[in-house]
């Protein structure tokens, strides 16, 4: 098995260039005095890393997501992302929810434009970059549609691009594709690969589809609950730009079946 | 249902009624003095009918002061209540206990402090269609999707684009349910308040009420009935419109017809 922990030395000063996002000895309580969500989490993710978190449901991964983006505070330990606290950056990274999350209100142009719009982007650096990813996922010709009007896939397509808008150095993506059927996750997966092969954003995908864990990342968590905790983590040495096939290959079962035993083990204490 | 049935039904229970009605005048059922028939309403109203309309001028004149300060000054109270959970909490009884107490008892209180005869009767309207809005609004402006709030919180926006661009239009079905049901009262509001406060200088239908109630015109107090009944439907039909033009592109309550 050629799992491997990746432990970093414990203490010492943040690493400023290396590491892109570094957990250090970190815990999380949600209250105090209750049982930790995350105990003692140290790992260090790098530059253009897809980063699987795959474990039992309430393990923490969300958390994870939520501690990353300044959402919630850390409680104990260190969390550096680019060499900062997560509040400062913020500018930095996008997050895509299990739900597609866009305004009601606004067209699928505008919900794209809405990051920018906050920041005060002029109107026509918004109309630029919204068509550009418009046409990356494929979705110019319902531009002036609302999101009732969309399928379930489209919506994903959209919340993708609104998150790509700002040109984020990480992605922080809490089972986008949860929702929907086998065979839009599939093709959702492959256009999230295909898109990252211009912008080579880095990564953490929450998923409870080891198939989708493997297909996706170069390094899968796979969690432990209570407390929760990263149990082991596996390289995944395919290649990127992967293709469709590769589900199709005796490799990538074989590590999928490898994940799937680790999972196993993480669901009995 | 189809579209014939939704029609022949109505005004098929309408003309039983009317039969009724005709019938129960025609073999005695009932005293015609306090029942008079449809064709003596509709000939009182004729009657009348400069009276009524001036009437109904001033009362949806009235009606309709009274909802825009409703609505606005309902939206501002619910910004307010909604800003923090501390503020909820201190003025959330006060607002209660206007809308608890009935407006026949605030009445002769306006009438004491209000100098301007169609400035009370707008007070009134207010009194009685403000609560709606201020609790569907604040309801709205307190149960913003979590997941857009962290949305906004990622992207760094400010409190006052987080208000703007969120939680406002979030609130806004919410806001038009209130309004809604302040387009029923205001009307009632209006009327109520002339009944108790108005002049004969300027009469609304509620004035114009007492006076024919004073002076026994039985038919024509049926006919204030009937048009009052019709100012209101118009009324309710304008603020449906203006819901139905905000809601209908985006939100899904049937095309943003009445849910």
């Amino acid at each position: 098995m050629d799992t491997t922990e990746r432990q970093l030395p414990m203490g010492g000063t943040p690493a400023t260039k290396d590491p892109l996002v570094q957990f250090e000895q970190l815990t999380k309580h949600y209250r105090s005095g209750q049982a930790p969500v995350l105990a003692d989490v140290s790992f260090s993710v790098y530059e253009g890393d897809f980063i699987g978190l795959i474990g039992p449901s309430g393990c923490g991964k969300s958390t994870m997501l939520k501690l990353i983006s300044g959402l919630t505070p850390v409680t104990d330990g260190h969390l550096w992302i680019d060499g900062k606290d997560p509040l400062s950056a913020r500018a930095e990274l996008a997050v895509v929810f299990q739900e597609a999350t866009l305004l009601p209100w606004l067209t699928v142009r505008q919900n794209v434009e809405l990051p920018l719009r906050l920041k005060g982007k002029a109107s026509s650096d918004r109309k630029e970059t919204a068509q550009r990813l418009l046409d990356l996922v494929r979705l110019s010709h319902v531009e002036d549609n609302y999101p009732r009007q969309l399928s379930g896939g489209m919506k994903m397509r959209s919340s993708i691009a609104r998150a790509l808008s700002l040109s984020p150095k990480i992605m922080l993506l809490d089972e986008p594709f949860g929702a929907l059927d086998e065979m839009t996750r599939d093709k959702l997966n492959e256009d999230l690969l295909q898109m990252r092969e211009e912008e080579k954003w880095t990564a953490f995908f929450v998923t409870h589809s080891v198939a989708e864990a493997v297909f996706l990342s170069n390094r899968i968590a796979v969690f432990s609950s209570n407390p929760g905790r990263i149990a082991h983590w596996i390289d995944v040495d395919f290649p990127y730009p992967r293709q469709p096939l590769l589900r199709d290959s005796l490799e990538f079962h074989n590590k999928v079946c490898e994940v799937s035993q680790l999972l196993r083990g993480a669901h009995q204490p | 249902m189809n579209r014939l049935t939704h029609f022949v039904l109505p005004l098929a229970m309408a003309g039983f009624l009317l039969g009724l009605w005709y019938a129960a005048l025609r073999w005695g059922w009932v005293n015609p003095v306090i029942l008079p028939a449809p064709d003596a309403i509709l000939s009182a109203i004729w009657e009348n009918r400069v009276d009524m309309f001036q009437a109904s001028g001033a009362t949806f004149m009235a009606a309709f002061l009274g909802f825009s300060a409703a609505v606005l000054g309902g939206f501002l109270i619910a910004m307010i209540l909604a800003s923090h959970r501390w503020i909820k909490t201190s003025l959330h009884p006060l607002v209660l206990t206007i809308q608890m107490t009935p407006i026949i008892i605030i009445t002769p209180i306006i009438g004491l402090w209000v100098e301007d005869a169609l400035f009370r009767i707008i007070t009134i309207t207010f009194l009685i269609s403000f609560f709606p809005v201020v609790a569907n609004t604040t309801l709205g402006l307190v149960s913003t999707e979590k997941n857009l709030l962290d949305l906004f919180s990622v992207y760094g926006a400010s409190k006052f684009q987080e208000i703007a661009f969120l939680r406002i239009p979030f609130a806004l079905p919410y806001f038009l349910t209130g309004m809604k049901i302040a387009g029923t009262l205001a009307p009632i509001g209006a009327i109520t308040g002339d009944f108790l406060l108005g002049t004969s200088r300027n009469p609304g239908l509620g004035f114009l009420l007492l006076t024919y109630l004073n002076s026994g015109q039985i038919p024509a107090m049926f006919g204030i009935a009937a048009v009052a009944c019709l100012l209101g439907f118009f009324f309710v039909a304008v603020v449906h419109f203006l819901n139905f033009s905000l809601l209908h592109a985006w939100h899904d309550s049937r095309e943003g017809v009445e849910q």
